[in-house]
């Protein structure tokens, strides 16, 4: 085991040589209070969010009907029983009884658990280049999420660097390339086959600062968050970021068809790269995404975004109160 | 995968053990215990009803009260349960009447689709067909390109007249794919497609209308094992949209508990008939039902784990490998031979997980760092023929000199003359038919613990720190407990 550590340690050196960690990131102190969240264009997630009474009705007699909704939209046997029981306790409370109020009571109580002060992006603290990390497990969704995101900050006049650090999955930096292009953000890709992916996130925040851009979104490879190497190399990422510029947001990628291995994923995640907030995306198909509510309530990481689709405007801010109404509706 | 299910089964049956009488509120308390673990584990609500019914039926029946251990009994039943769900027999899979075959692969975007063509192309060709790889889906941005780089690795031929992205028409591409297998002389069609969602009407559509231009003999359904309650649906939209013939599990290398595996089945009615397990382009397998529900409750899947060695590893070198073992000529160039050999089974963290009992060590099977092997292999490989040959020359000028050879310390290189004479006396004993007695090991995984079982008698405690002997050692046992069969079945292990 000794000689593990070994490695490990002389691999960070290595990596950390031929990097000026001395020079500062220049000032940048020029007012840009006009860039908040505000000036993006307004998008909604209503149309995505699916009611967990589309198939069955919604009795208010049977609460443990009820139950067996959320668990089939993801929601987790603990969080179910306990959204049940808050249920139960208003009605007693309020002395209702019929479905209308009994609805009212559930949207209240998923909303009252969803929201929090740390819903919108960091956008508005810190120094420029903002710098996002957004990372996940195979498949959720982060190269195209990232592409979204890019679209939506340039159309909010904000210039964005995005850094292909993806550099294990065949075509993923084309792939990154293709967005950057529709999104009219400039690409930092790796220069040779199989660059170290510290390395191309690096270079990236590096132009970014030399480029005066407003934003840096790193695309990391997927990975099952179970694979110790793969999840120690997401943390040197963040490290060599670290040694250039602060991260504002580290977004982890959740597929809304997760199911409870969810929260494996974002404890993991959480762990190895300090996830600052959730995107939950393709909730456009059958799927309720009540994973990320269980990530929420129990690790406190807050949905920041929803995804919906494949078009390049099929993105929005997460609403706790619009996500409520629209399971109970 | 499914290591936290079955973790959660096996704390329910610690239980029960021991009891001589198992009365209804045991059998409910444990059948409670059962639902939460399915459930938590994201089997689908109904399919875990209808299992917990069906497995409280048979344990309040006669066959266990009558039974001389009701708890294995009740274990029994939960495993006859599991297989039934996962699909009972093993399906393969289907060719066509006539070549070439088409394979149709549909699924939720993200689901892992493209990689698995390239992994069942890959397989295919192991079993001596002559794939083709079409790229149908024109959806995602460069999916194309993905497709293609993955058929240069594998040297599998790639049909991609479409740039894709967004443009071009994945059902002419599809049919074209036919003809041009057929001008070549190609036996299998791959048509990988572009993800869906089952509820995008138009997208099903087009899946159907690429469906009816090639007419599959397969149209494999990808699924990823982290889906949560919506993988029911999900398989529901795609059988009533362009019609299922299977089911391929995908990502099953993460901590998922796996239940949308258990779900989709006995929703759907189709069997599942490969699994996705890694990253790498090998690391795929066919399912079987029976040893997937050893696997949940941790009884090891030592089938597939020999059928794997018996790919890896060729019949002369075996016997070679006996005969050295028996003349106590086993030196460490055919260690260094053997892990070579290991390595072509694939990653040794998922032989090792296939073992009895292997759940007890799923931490540090997780952590378990395969490049320890290429360190051995460089510290081997920093010897000279002498040194290989006799390690007993080594001396204190001799290690510093292979330490600096191979970038290691003097520490690694005493540490792995230790274990390799550890091993090689270990694996002497096991040659001449006995049981190996090695105390406690340092470095890598902790040992593993045998546990008793009434089937696998023969298999004996390995207690080897270094995975590669252990796994190495245990295939050798595992030959040698087999009758020799025909091609491959002879043993290194034991001189037969």
């Amino acid at each position: 085991m000794s000689s593990l550590f070994f490695w490990r340690k002389k691999r960070e050196e290595e990596a950390g040589e031929g990097f000026d960690t001395n020079t500062q990131a220049p000032e940048l102190a020029a007012d840009n209070s006009e860039l908040t969240p505000a000036t993006l264009p307004k998008r909604s997630s209503k149309k995505a969010i699916r009611s967990l009474f589309s198939s069955t009705k919604f009795d208010p007699e049977d609460l443990e009907a009820l139950e067996e909704l959320l668990i089939q939209a993801d929601f987790g046997l603990t969080s179910s029983e306990a959204i049940v029981a808050a249920v139960m306790k208003k009605a007693k409370d309020q002395g209702a009884s019929s479905e209308a109020e009994l609805r009212k009571i559930l949207a209240q109580v998923i909303e009252l658990e969803l929201k929090t002060d740390s819903q919108a992006l960091n956008l508005s603290t810190g120094k420029l280049p903002y710098v996002f990390l957004v990372v996940g497990v195979n498949g959720a969704g982060k190269t195209t999420t990232i592409g979204k995101l890019a679209n939506w900050l340039t159309e909010g006049s904000w210039s964005v660097v995005l850094g292909a650090a993806d550099t294990f999955r065949a075509a993923a930096v084309n792939q990154l390339a293709t967005w950057s292009e529709r999104a009219g953000a400039k690409l930092v890709a790796p220069k040779t086959d199989g660059q170290d992916p510290a390395s191309v996130a690096f270079e990236a925040v590096e132009t970014a600062i030399e480029s005066n851009s407003d934003i840096v979104i790193i695309d990391t490879a997927g990975r099952l968050q179970n694979k110790a190497d793969l999840m120690d190399e997401l943390s040197k990422i963040r490290r060599v970021i670290e040694k250039r510029a602060e991260i504002s947001e580290v977004l982890l990628v959740i597929d809304a068809t997760t199911g409870q291995n969810g929260l494996a994923q974002a404890k993991a995640f959480a762990k190895a790269a300090e996830v600052t907030g959730i995107v939950l995306t393709k909730l456009d198909g059958t799927a309720k995404g009540g994973i990320a509510f269980a990530i929420q309530k129990e690790l406190g990481i807050p949905i920041k975004l929803v995804g919906m689709g494949e078009g390049i405007n099929d993105f929005a801010f997460f609403d706790a109160n619009e996500f409520a109404i629209g399971l109970v509706a | 995968m499914f290591g936290n299910l079955s973790d959660r089964l096996a704390e329910t049956f610690k239980n029960l053990r021991g009891k001589g009488r198992l009365s209804a509120a045991d059998i409910d308390a444990t059948l409670r215990e059962i639902r939460k673990a399915l459930l938590e584990a994201d089997v689908a609500l109904e399919v875990v009803k209808n299992f917990i019914q069906s497995v409280r039926d048979r344990a309040l029946g006669d066959e266990v009260s009558s039974a001389l251990n009701p708890a294995q009994q009740v274990v029994q039943i939960v495993n006859d349960e599991l297989i039934k769900i996962l699909g009972g027999e093993p399906r393969k899979l289907r060719f066509g009447k006539t070549a070439p075959t088409v394979i149709m692969l549909a699924g939720l975007q993200g689901s892992g689709k493209t990689t698995l063509a390239g992994k069942l192309a890959k397989w295919l060709v192991s079993e001596g067909e002559t794939p083709l790889l079409v790229a149908a889906d024109l959806q995602r941005p460069n999916a194309v390109e993905q497709l293609t780089i993955l058929g240069g690795k594998i040297s599998v031929e790639v049909f991609a007249p479409e740039v894709g992205s967004g443009s071009g028409d994945p059902v002419k591409v599809a049919k074209d794919s036919i003809a041009h297998a057929k001008s070549m002389g190609l036996s299998v069609v791959i048509v990988d497609t572009a993800g869906r969602l089952g509820v995008d009407q138009e997208m099903m559509q087009q899946a159907a209308n690429i469906r009816d231009a090639v007419k599959p003999d397969e149209t494999l359904f990808v699924i990823d094992s982290m889906l949560g309650q919506d993988a029911v649906n999900v398989a529901k939209a795609f059988e009533d949209g362009v019609g299922i013939s299977a089911v391929v599990l995908a990502k099953l290398d993460g901590d998922s508990r796996g239940g949308a595996a258990l779900s989709v089945t006995s929703v759907t009615g189709k069997p599942i008939i490969f699994t996705s397990t890694g990253e790498s382009l090998d690391a795929f397998e066919p399912f079987y039902p029976d040893r997937m529900a050893s696997r949940i409750l941790d009884m090891g899947d030592v089938l597939t784990l020999i059928e794997q060695a018996q790919k890896a590893f060729d019949d002369d070198t075996v016997q070679e490998m006996a005969l050295k073992l028996a003349k106590e000529t086993f030196t460490l160039e055919d260690f260094l031979d053997q892990m070579q050999q290991l390595r072509k089974m694939g990653s040794l963290k998922s032989m090792l997980a296939m073992m009895p009992g292997a759940g007890q060590m799923r931490q540090q099977l997780d952590n378990l760092d395969e490049r320890e092997i290429d360190r051995t292999e460089a510290i081997i490989r920093s010897m000279t023929p002498v040194e290989r040959q006799n390690p007993k020359v080594l001396n204190g000028s001799r290690r510093t000199r292979i330490a600096r050879g191979s970038g290691m310390t003097v520490t690694d290189v005493n540490s792995l003359v230790n274990r390799f004479e550890q091993a090689a006396k270990m694996m002497k004993t096991v040659a001449k038919g006995g049981t190996p007695q090695i105390p406690g090991m340092p470095a890598g995984v902790g040992g593993v613990v045998p546990r008793k079982k009434a089937k696998d008698k023969k298999k004996s405690g390995s207690k080897s720190g270094n995975p590669a002997k252990r796994a190495a050692e245990l295939t050798g046992k595992e030959f040698g407990s087999k009758p020799p069969s025909g091609a491959g079945g002879s043993s290194f292990g034991i001189g037969n």
